[in-house]
């Protein structure tokens, strides 16, 4: 019996050898033809191998080495060379469980069987040499190492700022990082980076058929060995730095201080701070959660993003201001009944010797006699409005650098509050608003807040009779060109012909014969000149405030001191800054009773002790 | 009754040898594929060529085992596999084993069973059952429809798994229907879809509509015998059209485009399927249909692309056809698999001389991607022996099957060379970057027991028939 359709074997049998000779074609063309697939094989067989260089190190203006590195240990697995190996022992070196290896390695073989994983980060040297000398017995692992940040001390921590592993969004931002590279977070590290991090290097290497490294390709000549980072050195001076923290432990609040003649900044403290060790390495990511999840916030940096009440301490500028636009001269006199009163508004002053003219006015804090310019010079005719006169006041706060960023050296500075008349505009309507009505910020309250650092370069800026430099951090960067030490002067809108006289009333308010309101504060033959204030804290005591600069003459050290809920400007600011500049002028300190007080003071742990006292 | 015959000298050696030259060559492959400095010994059965070497073995046991089994167990237990299969692979969708979010494996005792390997299995000898009682009759609808169920029933459950590798496997049964009598337009029309379905996703949907109207008026004018009336047809066409078309502009104007056309064309279209009827021209009414079905085809298949493809199924199209270039991407595995073949060159870099099959730079090298291996350590004449040596096989085979002298024989013959074919077709296609992704090992070759032991035994139950073809005599 003849199959019908047994012809059809012969189309079936096209139709199996035609797609098999169109593939031998294809096969043809890309295996014999085509060159272009054998480049791209030799590419797959040189093996780059990252070098990491070490970040550069952070000094103090004195030299003193801040920041450095030690060397760690990245323990790498390649999991096609493992061979059976003694877990317990292993575990045993490392102080690990058997668990982690399990699932590390479970990781790492998902990853590639025959590229390297990361399988323990950062062992440190004293681990690693133990490690060492075994490390034959466990074939497949081998060590990377790396760099972690090392601090000489405890201080600083917010200028410094940490250094972390750069994620997926960063990589994607910045594309010179790749998975595993470090990045500065915040502080130095982050404005700096640039200059800190150095160049990776990269070492080709000619790779077997076996994995096994032959030898550098090409006698090395496409290998670029890693750069280190360059050095910083900052104008901080760590024993004024470490002083300053010392000072302000227990208490909550920040000391900026600043050379008047260069901007440097001395010391910028914010307090409550912390060890910069805790943000290294392993612990970090646990150590950041607990201090993020601190209620007393120790990652904030108070000294650029607290916004405080300038407080009495702002008076100096009102006075400056007015002297400026002549609506005083030095030796108009108002004279003061203990309180400043215009209809039902009442402005509480003290009692003191009366009438007073500008420098006893700045001497004595007279809130009567500031509310008495502010208000002629608001409502002065030659303005033709409040508006045009708030806004020429609002013109000569801001050339002292308030109100905006002072663009340092920092990542993360915020900006403080000098209002403009469109606010007020906004809350009373246009023209609706008048002078008593703005008469807080005679005395430095009301809508006007400034951070600790910008209350330090506005302290400069007297000093310097009329003109500031920007703060900042770094002095000098090494094997780089770019020289911080000089910069340009940033001239207020008051002529240094009008400082005299607050200047004069700010070495009274510390020196006075016949009393200051920071007497305290006097320290024989340093010259300093300083204002108080008690910042008005809605929320809870006042803060205690105080500004100063010494000496009187080519002044050396300008600075602003905060302290969060601890009254007036004379009980604990004006002592912080007297002792920190005994200390920086003289290198030691006279006064340890007053040192003692300050130290014992603890508005921590009173706060906490009061809170508790409550729920009982 | 026949003659009783010796199984061992009627066994076509030659195949048998072709089988063994190919397991040979899978078994050395993994050996290179998966060479390391620990493990030097190719007979280390902790590593994949260890165990692929005890696979092949137990490949030859069961081989032998399946010569000794009498025929008519097969015959008389093809229904009866079938149902058991079938019961299998519902079972699978319970109690499977849950891998890459597809439910395939059965975990017994440590042994994973794939029952999709068994169904091609139990679906040839199905077929070849019931294709050999209905006499030819294959175009009686009854029989048309049994057919269908028995090759697209498993289709159906494995699809749910889902695993589409496997369940493509299946139509390659049409090429047996084929064979046994269906008629030629199935295959020619499958080829046509498939060449349309390319049409649609490489052209814009524009070009495929005025071209697929063009060639349509060009047929229609050749079968036509008048060309009065041919014009005329045009013209109501494109009035039709032109209709639907303002139709549209006024009462729908945000209408994508090409769905405008479409219609438009398919309202014009079966103005001339009408007319064509009512004056009875001969042919026109099978372009006119072509037209509209080519036309809602080009549509559907842009839809299908667009809104029920998975992502990644979607990517693997599109590398085939060249829309996406990204080498670290999707399109990766492919470009490994290409600069390891490539870098082959004409003789190969030599034995364990390869360097892009290992370290993972082509994924799954010891199974769906060994034949990377052959290419790049052996280069185009290893490539060319190994393809040499597929057609040489299913020719024979295609040779064995005509020669037999039972219906059940050859279709079930028929059916084994189906299955082998499009295994190779894919897993080749696949690695040199012609056929999409799709995870089917290249037979005898890739790695791993279940496929070996269901390529053994199917080939092996065709090769006891033909031993035994002299027994049968009816």
């Amino acid at each position: 019996m003849k199959n019908p359709y047994s012809e059809r074997m012969y189309i079936i049998g096209a139709m199996i050898v035609l797609p098999i000779l169109y593939f031998i074609f294809r096969l043809f063309i890309l295996q014999v033809m085509d060159t272009s697939y054998k480049l791209s094989a030799s590419s797959n067989v040189l093996r780059n191998v990252t070098q990491y260089p070490a970040r550069g190190l952070i000094y103090d203006r004195n030299g003193e080495l801040l920041v450095y590195n030690q060397p760690v240990y990245d323990l790498m697995v390649v999991p096609g060379k493992l061979a059976p190996f003694d877990t317990a022992e292993f575990c045993q070196i490392l102080d690990i469980t058997k668990e982690y290896v399990d699932r590390e390695l479970k990781k790492a073989r998902e990853y590639s069987m025959f590229r390297s994983s990361v399988f323990l980060k950062q062992i440190s040297s004293l681990t690693y040499a133990v490690l060492q000398e075994k490390l034959y017995k466990f074939p497949g692992f081998y060590v990377q190492p790396r760099t972690l940040r090392n601090y000489s001390g405890d201080i600083a921590a917010h200028i410094l700022g940490y250094v972390g592993e750069v994620d997926r969004q960063m990589i994607e931002q910045n594309p010179g990082y790749a998975m595993g590279d470090y990045i500065g977070i915040t502080g130095v590290e982050r404005t700096y980076e640039e200059e800190l991090r150095g160049i990776k290097g990269n070492n080709v290497f000619l790779v077997d058929v076996h994995n096994r490294i032959r030898g550098p390709y090409q006698d090395g000549r496409l290998n670029s060995p890693a750069e280190l980072g360059n050095d910083l050195k900052l104008s901080l001076d760590a024993v004024i730095q470490e002083y300053g923290e010392k000072l302000m432990r227990n208490k909550i609040g920040s000391i900026v201080a600043i050379e008047p003649a260069t901007g440097e900044i001395l010391s910028l403290v914010s307090s409550p701070s912390y060890h910069p060790e805790l943000l290294v390495g392993r612990v970090r990511s646990q150590n950041f959660r607990t201090l993020a999840s601190d209620t007393l916030n120790p990652l904030f940096n108070r000294a650029l993003m607290a916004h405080y009440p300038a407080g009495s301490a702002f008076k100096v500028i009102n006075g400056l201001v007015a002297l400026q636009e002549g609506i005083v001269h030095e030796h108009t006199r108002h004279t003061c009944p203990g309180h400043y009163t215009v209809g039902r508004l009442t402005v509480r002053c003290r009692f003191h010797t009366t009438p007073v003219a500008m420098p006893a006015a700045v001497q004595v804090s007279c809130n009567t006699y500031f509310c008495h310019i502010f208000r002629d010079l608001l409502d002065h005719p030659k303005y033709g409005s409040v508006t045009n006169g708030f806004n020429v006041w609002a013109g000569h706060v801001r050339s002292f650098g308030l109100g905006e960023r002072l663009d340092t050296d920092f990542p993360n500075e915020l900006r403080g509050n000098v209002p403009l008349a469109g606010y007020y505009d906004h809350f009373y309507g246009e023209n609706r608003w008048r002078s008593l009505q703005l008469i807080s910020l005679a005395i430095g309250q009301g809508e006007l807040s400034v951070t600790p650092i910008q209350m330090a370069n506005m302290t400069a800026a007297i000093a310097n009779r009329g003109y500031y430099i920007t703060p900042h951090i770094v002095r000098k960067i090494k094997n780089s060109d770019a020289d911080n030490s000089k910069q340009e002067k940033i001239f207020t809108s008051i002529d240094s012909v009008f400082f005299e006289p607050v200047i004069e009333g700010m070495h009274r308010a510390v020196n006075g014969p016949d009393g200051g309101t920071a007497r305290v504060a006097q320290v024989e033959g340093l010259d300093i000149c300083g204002k108080t204030g008690t910042a008005e804290n809605p929320h809870g005591d006042d803060h205690s405030v105080f500004i100063a600069f010494a000496p009187r003459d080519n002044p050396r050290i300008a600075l602003a001191v905060y302290v969060e809920n601890a009254g007036w400007g004379s009980a604990m600011a004006a002592p912080i800054a007297s002792l920190i500049i005994e200390k920086y002028l003289t290198g030691s300190v006279s006064r340890e009773w007053l040192e003692n007080r300050i130290l014992e003071a603890d508005f921590i742990n009173r706060e906490i002790a009061l809170a508790d006292g409550q729920e009982n | 009754m026949g003659r009783k015959i010796n199984i061992w000298t009627n066994v076509d050696w030659l195949t048998v040898l072709v089988c063994l030259i190919m397991l040979f060559i899978g078994w050395i492959s993994i050996y290179s594929a998966v060479y390391d400095d620990a493990h030097q010994s190719i007979f280390d059965t902790s590593q994949r060529y260890g165990k692929q070497l005890i696979w092949i073995i137990a490949a030859i046991f069961i081989a032998a085992a399946v010569l000794m089994t009498d025929t008519k167990l097969f015959l008389f237990f093809s229904y009866f596999f079938y149902a058991f299969t079938i019961l299998l692979l519902v079972a699978v969708l319970f109690f499977g084993t849950e891998v890459n979010a597809s439910k395939s494996w059965f975990q017994l005792a440590g042994v994973q069973i794939q029952p999709a390997e068994f169904a091609k299995l139990a679906t040839a000898l199905a077929l070849a059952q019931f294709l050999s009682t209905t006499k030819l009759k294959m175009h009686d609808a009854k029989n048309l429809f049994i057919t269908a169920t028995i090759i697209f029933l498993p289709v159906l459950l494995i699809l749910l798994q889902p695993d589409v590798g496997s369940s493509i496997v299946f139509f390659a049964f049409i090429l047996v229907l084929y064979r046994e009598g269906l008629t030629g337009y199935v295959i020619f029309f499958m080829i046509l879809f498939g060449i349309l379905s390319l049409l649609a996703l490489l052209m814009n949907e524009i070009n495929m509509i005025a071209l697929l109207v063009f060639t349509s008026f060009a047929a229609w004018i050749i079968v036509g015998r008048s060309r009065k009336l041919s014009v005329r047809s045009g013209l109501i066409f494109l009035v039709v059209s032109s209709i639907v078309m303002t139709i549209y502009r006024i009462f729908s104007p945000q209408t994508p485009i090409d769905v405008q056309l479409i219609v438009a064309a398919v309202a014009g279209g079966s103005m001339l399927l009408i007319i064509s009827l009512l004056y009875r021209i001969r042919h026109a009414p099978i372009v006119a249909g072509f037209m509209i079905a080519a036309l809602l085809y080009t549509w559907s298949v842009d839809y299908v692309f667009d809104n029920v493809l998975m992502p990644h199924q979607r990517s693997r199209i599109n590398i085939v056809l060249g829309f996406d270039d990204d080498p670290r991407g999707q399109s990766y595995n492919i470009n490994q698999s290409k600069i390891a073949i490539g870098s082959g060159g004409l003789t190969g870099k030599g034995f364990l001389q390869g360097t892009q099959t290992k370290f993972n730079f082509v994924p799954e090298q010891s199974t769906d991607f060994i034949f990377c291996t052959i290419g790049e350590e052996w280069g185009f004449v290893g490539s060319l022996l190994v393809l040499g040596l597929f057609v040489f096989l299913l020719l024979r085979l295609i040779f064995l099957a005509e020669r037999q002298r039972s219906p059940f024989a050859r279709i079930y013959g028929y059916g084994v060379i189906a299955v082998l074919f499009i295994h190779v077709a894919i897993n080749i296609g696949m690695t040199i970057g012609v056929v999409p992704v799709i995870g089917i090992p290249l037979p005898f070759i890739s790695y791993g027991g279940s496929s070996i032991w269901a390529f053994t035994i199917m080939l092996f139950i065709f090769l006891k028939f033909d031993a035994g073809r002299m027994e049968y005599i009816k």
